[in-house]
């Protein structure tokens, strides 16, 4: 008899943890459209069975929670119940001895403030409030809701052309999506369920870069209706596009020198190489509308000529003003906006980092792209300095993982407190208080000051990234609705008491995505149609491939390359690498077309126009 | 052409066929349940599922397409298995007391259940309990719903009315009421009965009046009269193997005097009325155009009449306010005919056999009692409820004789015939309109154009100097999309006619049911052939109308016809209509 042994899993274990797997990407694919109240229930259960059993409250009481609450779905509860079920958990959270129990309670607590009105809805109707129908998630996930079965089935036909043509359906920025888009489209795939989502950006990327010509749809008879778009980034042309297929006559104004908003001068090119920008905006420009750019709305022209001189005016002006950190010293010669920053290598005047210090204050993507903009530029060592945890960013985790490759240093936990001149009063450092990370507050972290001195970080440059504002104030005093620095538009893009007036993108929405923003542009070119009396249809005839058949054996994701660190660095080139033809055929395979397998070959499945 | 091998069998077939067709076309029957061809084709049972060589999962054969080389075995051990789990598992939720189910013996799942040899089951039951207002016409008995979505899809699809749709999810998923509405009596149904002809057990049913015929007809105080629709001869004697050549409303009639009701008449009649009177109105309002409303819209469809008031109350108005031809038969049987008989109207009680849900509420409308009172017509049945009562009087229809119809309400003309099919009461109208305007009869086949199954269908004739614009409609769809047009001024027409049911009367809600077929062509066809070879084929012959109008009526649009034939469609009113 040996006093120790060393503890080993035995198989039931070993398959458990596979299953915990299974169950985290499954809830991981869980999409948009399901009864809170039937998963809450299926929750507790699985609370329940992690309960040790010792004590009463998570021993019985999560059972009778979810007794309770199945009672409510069989439409068998009273008004009474809901009160019961909150005592219970109430009980349950104050008097559970660990937090199997409490935990469980709470999130019971959650729910039943969370969506009070789906429990009652069961108890006073017997069915769930609201339609809850199963849409295909990587669809109804992409804000403009491009026909992402249908151009990946295309793709794995070879059928590039046709691919790339269907997502103009929908979004006229293929190229640009292809290779920035943050893909909303891949957080809910039913792939996941499988073993890892669909690299849907990388197949857009793929069907682009094997496109022929940019080829313009038929256009519309000419209405002779007048649209002035304000603003050409990807929204204003989104909607310039779409109108011009229509039949309308477009204007299109830009207050800088070239036409493609926060593409042009918010993506650094090694994300988006101009030429592949240039090459697509000149492809939409085949639709027929006009430009007008150095024009600034407000101060070259008014709105109110604009209005009168058109039928209908989209207002798209992005967020493109920068936002100070509002500390000693910001006015310091050194300090730079990443608005600025990037605007001027957007117009390709290059900024001279050779040899500098750089530090940069954020912790979004914009942050990153000026870090490693910076790096790219010459700098000799580049910091970013943000307030919480690394993980607590709200850039993407790839690009944090990038800019680190890059030679990045990413100082987290440090909150800036000022900025130290020198003797000619230019930029000398930026001095900051290490932070200590506390209470978790709506889902995120605060922090408070560290009981350590503070750390100054020498540097001769400074970028601010701590975001955008929306310079709303001219169209404001034109009498267009803002609120809270952004134009107060409808999910229609429509103004309230303006009369022919749209806005959509980041100056409704606030800084957001550019598939936003397109989205934008195309809701309100629908509607702008609409409003000028027309029902015209934005549609595709391409013919899918046969629904291919799969057993859907797992089969891992085929995840974007990017060129070795050491090499990408030395200049603004393209740093991800395409996929590969047989990667791109593997990758496509893997769709499991929900369009057509689900609840899609019911309801909600593919719409060939809008 | 892609070369496909189904069990064992090579054959060709066209790109883009399905499974099931292509299997079909090799002589394969593969077994369906939720599969409705045109209508239902979403794979939600997995009973029609087959193996693919190649393919460890098994493929459903309705909607998915064969690939040129590939083998499917429709009924291989895996195959055969899955199926028989899947109808097992639907069995486990379906209240299965056969016996005593109104669809036993015409149920798709039954069917099935028997051709696999299904005997126990290998799970235990979970039937839900059903709630539903017995009272309502359309009746939704949830413990036997099978959720294949077919009556969602032909109530979204086929009607645009979308009374009926998926609620809740996960394992709570089943059909309900538009969560739009809070029950069905508030939902703005039509009462069209499509979702009934197209479930595939006994979910859906009508509310059984069977037993208040019986004891009108066991009350030896009141005297039974019957009437039946002209879409009844089409197809009452389908569930007992019969043609509609051999099940004629005589032989229906006899099976009635054997139940002991008294008089049998025919709706044909009153079809013949409704056009004197919808025709004088058309006639009188074209000559009088400029105080009038145009389209003029018919009004004999009462689920059309509730859509529209439901839907589009704009619309109302323009309804002819001549009563349905059921709704003119009550009201003669109850003063001409009680006259006739020398009897008490209160004593009548009268009768339909009806191929709609919809004549039912249109029965117990309040203001539709202008004879004696009491309602004009007391009780509409569906004729799949005149079916079971010959069953329940075991009267075998094969081998009894016919039996004259009573006069003088049994004559009806070929023009009244036709009000059974998609456009028939327009042309009914058209041939009495002629003559009404020049005073002489057109060729009785002078506006067949008007025949069809096209869903709007548009015509203009020449009709005494005049352009008449004319339009045809069915199917709920249709007719909001014609009413969308309307509304825009789009298009305008002098008449249309409204048919609520796919194809009219003939695949009414009220019909018998047979699985995966509307037989609305082959109806049609029928009551077509039967006006061909009628003497009589003008509303304004029928020696019935001259009398009635001789001794009782005096004239089409009389003090007398409007009191008795004429309605407000304002009188009453549909949930949530101002």
């Amino acid at each position: 008899m040996s006093r120790l042994s060393i503890t080993t899993k035995n198989q039931a274990q070993t398959t458990v943890e596979t299953l915990y797997k299974d169950l985290e990407r499954r809830i991981d694919a869980s999409q948009p459209g399901l009864c809170p109240v039937d998963l809450a229930a299926s929750f507790v259960h699985m609370c329940h069975t992690q309960s040790c059993g010792k004590c009463t409250p998570c021993r019985i009481g999560l059972g009778q929670l979810e007794n309770l609450m199945n009672k409510v779905l069989d439409g068998e509860a009273e008004e009474e119940t809901l009160d019961v079920i909150e005592k219970t958990a109430e009980g349950i959270f104050a008097s559970a001895d660990c937090a199997i129990g409490s935990e469980a309670a709470r999130m019971v607590l959650k729910g039943i403030k969370g969506f009070r009105d789906e429990y009652e809805s069961h108890v006073k109707y017997g069915k769930c409030g609201g339609s809850h129908h199963q849409a295909v998630p990587c669809i109804s996930l992409c804000p403009a809701h491009v026909d992402i079965p249908g151009y990946i089935a295309l793709i794995h036909d070879g059928r590039y052309e046709d691919a790339v043509n269907l997502i103009r359906k929908d979004n006229p920025f293929p190229a640009a999506c292809g290779m920035i888009c943050e893909h909303p489209c891949e957080a809910d795939c039913r792939r996941n369920m499988v073993d890892d989502p669909i690299n849907i950006r990388g197949l857009k990327r793929y069907a682009v870069e094997h496109e022929d010509n940019i080829k313009t749809p038929a256009k519309a008879e000419p209405t002779g209706k007048k649209v002035a778009v304000i603003g050409g980034g990807p929204g204003g042309l989104s909607a310039a596009y779409y109108l011009s297929l229509m039949g309308h006559d477009v204007t299109v104004y830009e207050q800088r020198k070239q036409l493609g908003g926060m593409l042009r001068y918010g993506i650094p090119s090694y994300r988006l190489p101009r030429e592949v920008l240039d090459r697509e905006i000149e492809g939409l420009k085949q639709t027929g509308f006009k430009t007008i750019t150095d024009t600034s709305v407000g101060h070259d022209i008014t709105l109110e000529e604009i209005r009168k001189a058109n039928d209908a005016v989209f207002v798209s002006i992005g967020a493109h003003t920068d936002k100070k950190i509002g500390i000693d010293g910001e006015d310091a010669e050194g300090v730079t906006s990443a608005v600025d920053m990037l605007r001027a290598i957007g117009d390709n005047e290059m900024p001279d980092y050779n040899g500098l210090d750089v530090v940069v204050v954020g912790g979004g993507n914009v942050a990153m792209d000026v870090a490693r903009s910076a790096v790219r530029l010459g700098a000799k060592s580049v910091k970013v300095i943000y307030r919480r945890r690394k993980q607590d960013m709200t850039a993407l985790a790839e690009e944090i993982e990038g800019a680190i490759a890059d030679h990045v240093e990413i100082v987290d936990l440090h909150a800036p407190v000022r900025v130290e001149k020198g003797s000619d009063g230019k930029l000398k450092s930026l001095v900051a208080q290490p932070q200590l990370i506390g209470a978790i507050e709506n889902g995120r972290p605060t922090v408070s000051a560290a009981d350590t001195p503070e750390v100054e970080f020498a540097c001769d440059k400074l970028i601010v990234a701590i975001g955008q504002g929306i310079d709303s104030t001219k169209l404001e005093r034109e009498g267009i609705k803002v609120e809270r620095g952004r134009i107060s538009a409808l999910d229609t893009s429509d103004i309230e008491g303006a009369d022919g007036v749209f806005a959509g993108g980041d100056c409704v929405t606030g800084p957001a995505t550019v598939i936003k923003a397109i989205a934008g542009g195309k809701v309100a070119a629908a509607n702008i149609d609409e409003y000028l009396g027309f029902n015209h249809e934005i549609k595709s005839d391409i013919e899918l491939p046969r629904v291919r058949f799969s057993d859907h054996e797992p089969c891992g994701r085929v995840n974007m390359r990017e060129l070795p660190a050491d090499e990408r660095i030395k200049d603004f080139s393209l740093m991800e690498v395409c996929m590969s033809d047989e990667e791109a055929c593997q990758e496509s395979g893997r769709c499991l077309h929900c369009d057509h397998f689900g609840y899609a070959a019911f309801r909600e499945g593919r719409s060939v126009k809008w | 052409m892609v070369n496909v091998t189904i069990d064992g069998k090579q054959i060709q077939v066209p790109e883009n066929t399905t499974i099931l067709r292509a299997a079909a076309m090799a002589g394969v029957k593969i077994p369906t349940l939720c599969y409705w061809e045109g209508i239902n084709e979403i794979g939600a049972c997995r009973v029609c599922v087959v193996e693919v060589e190649g393919y460890d999962k098994l493929f459903t054969a309705c909607n998915n397409t064969v690939d040129e080389g590939m083998v499917i075995k429709t009924n291989s051990p895996k195959a055969r298995k899955a199926r028989r789990t899947n109808v097992e598992l639907i069995l486990s939720q379906h209240n299965s007391n056969c016996a005593t189910c109104v669809r036993s013996g015409n149920c798709n799942l039954q069917t099935i259940s028997n051709d696999l040899n299904i005997q126990e089951l290998s799970y235990d039951k979970e039937v839900p309990m059903p709630k539903f207002n017995k009272d309502f016409p359309l009746i939704r008995d949830d413990s036997k719903c099978i959720k294949c979505m077919r009556c969602v899809q032909v109530c979204d699809n086929i009607q645009n009315s979308h009374v009926w749709d998926v609620i809740n999810t996960g394992s709570r998923t089943t059909v309900g009421v538009n969560p739009k509405a809070n029950c069905l009596e508030e939902s703005g149904c039509a009462l069209c009965g499509q979702c009934i002809k197209h479930c595939p057990v006994g979910a859906l049913r009508e509310r059984d009046d069977t037993d208040r015929l019986f004891e009108a007809i066991e009350d030896p105080e009141k005297i039974v009269v019957m009437q039946i629709a002209p879409s009844i001869r089409t197809a009452w004697g389908e569930p007992f193997g019969l043609k509609p050549e051999f099940a004629t409303v005589e032989r229906l009639c006899t099976a009635f005097k054997m139940m002991g009701i008294d008089y049998v008449f025919d709706t044909n009649f009153t079809a013949d009325l409704t056009i004197m009177e919808e025709g004088s109105e058309f006639v009188d309002k074209l000559k009088n155009a400029d105080k009038h409303k145009f389209p003029m819209f018919t009004s004999c469809c009462p689920a059309w009449v509730r859509h529209v008031k439901a839907h589009y109350p704009d619309f109302t108005s323009q309804l002819s306010t001549a009563k349905s031809p059921q709704g003119m038969f009550g009201a003669v049987a109850k003063s001409y005919y009680a006259d006739i008989l020398g009897v008490d109207p209160k004593k009548i009680f009268c009768v339909s056999v009806m191929p709609c849900l919809a004549k039912k509420h249109e029965c117990d409308i309040p203001n539709l009692n202008d004879a004696c009172g009491d309602q004009d017509v007391d009780l509409s049945l569906t004729n799949r409820e005149v079916d079971r009562m010959i069953e329940i009087a075991h009267i075998i229809p094969a081998a009894i004789e016919e039996t004259e119809l009573d006069k003088p309400l049994g004559i009806g003309s070929g023009a009244g015939n036709i009000f059974g099919a998609t456009g028939g009461v327009m042309e009914a109208a058209l041939r009495s309109a002629y003559f009404l305007v020049t005073g002489e009869n057109c060729d009785p086949d002078a506006f067949k154009e008007v025949r069809g199954q096209g869903d709007w269908r548009e015509y203009e004739f020449e009709l005494a100097g005049t352009t008449l614009k004319i339009a045809v409609c069915h199917t709920l769809a249709a007719t909001d999309k014609l009413l969308d047009a309307l509304r825009k001024g789009e298009v305008e027409y002098h008449f249309v006619e409204v048919m609520a049911c796919p194809g009219g009367c003939v695949n009414g809600g009220g019909q018998p049911i047979v699985d995966g077929f509307s037989m609305q062509e082959e109806r049609a066809d029928w009551l077509y052939t039967q006006d061909k070879n009628m003497q009589l084929r003008f509303s304004h012959e029928n020696p019935s109308i001259t009398a009635i109008y001789k001794d009782f009526l005096k004239e089409p649009l009389s003090e007398k016809s409007h009191h008795l034939l004429h309605t407000d469609h304002h009188g009453w009113k549909m949930f949530g209509e101002e």
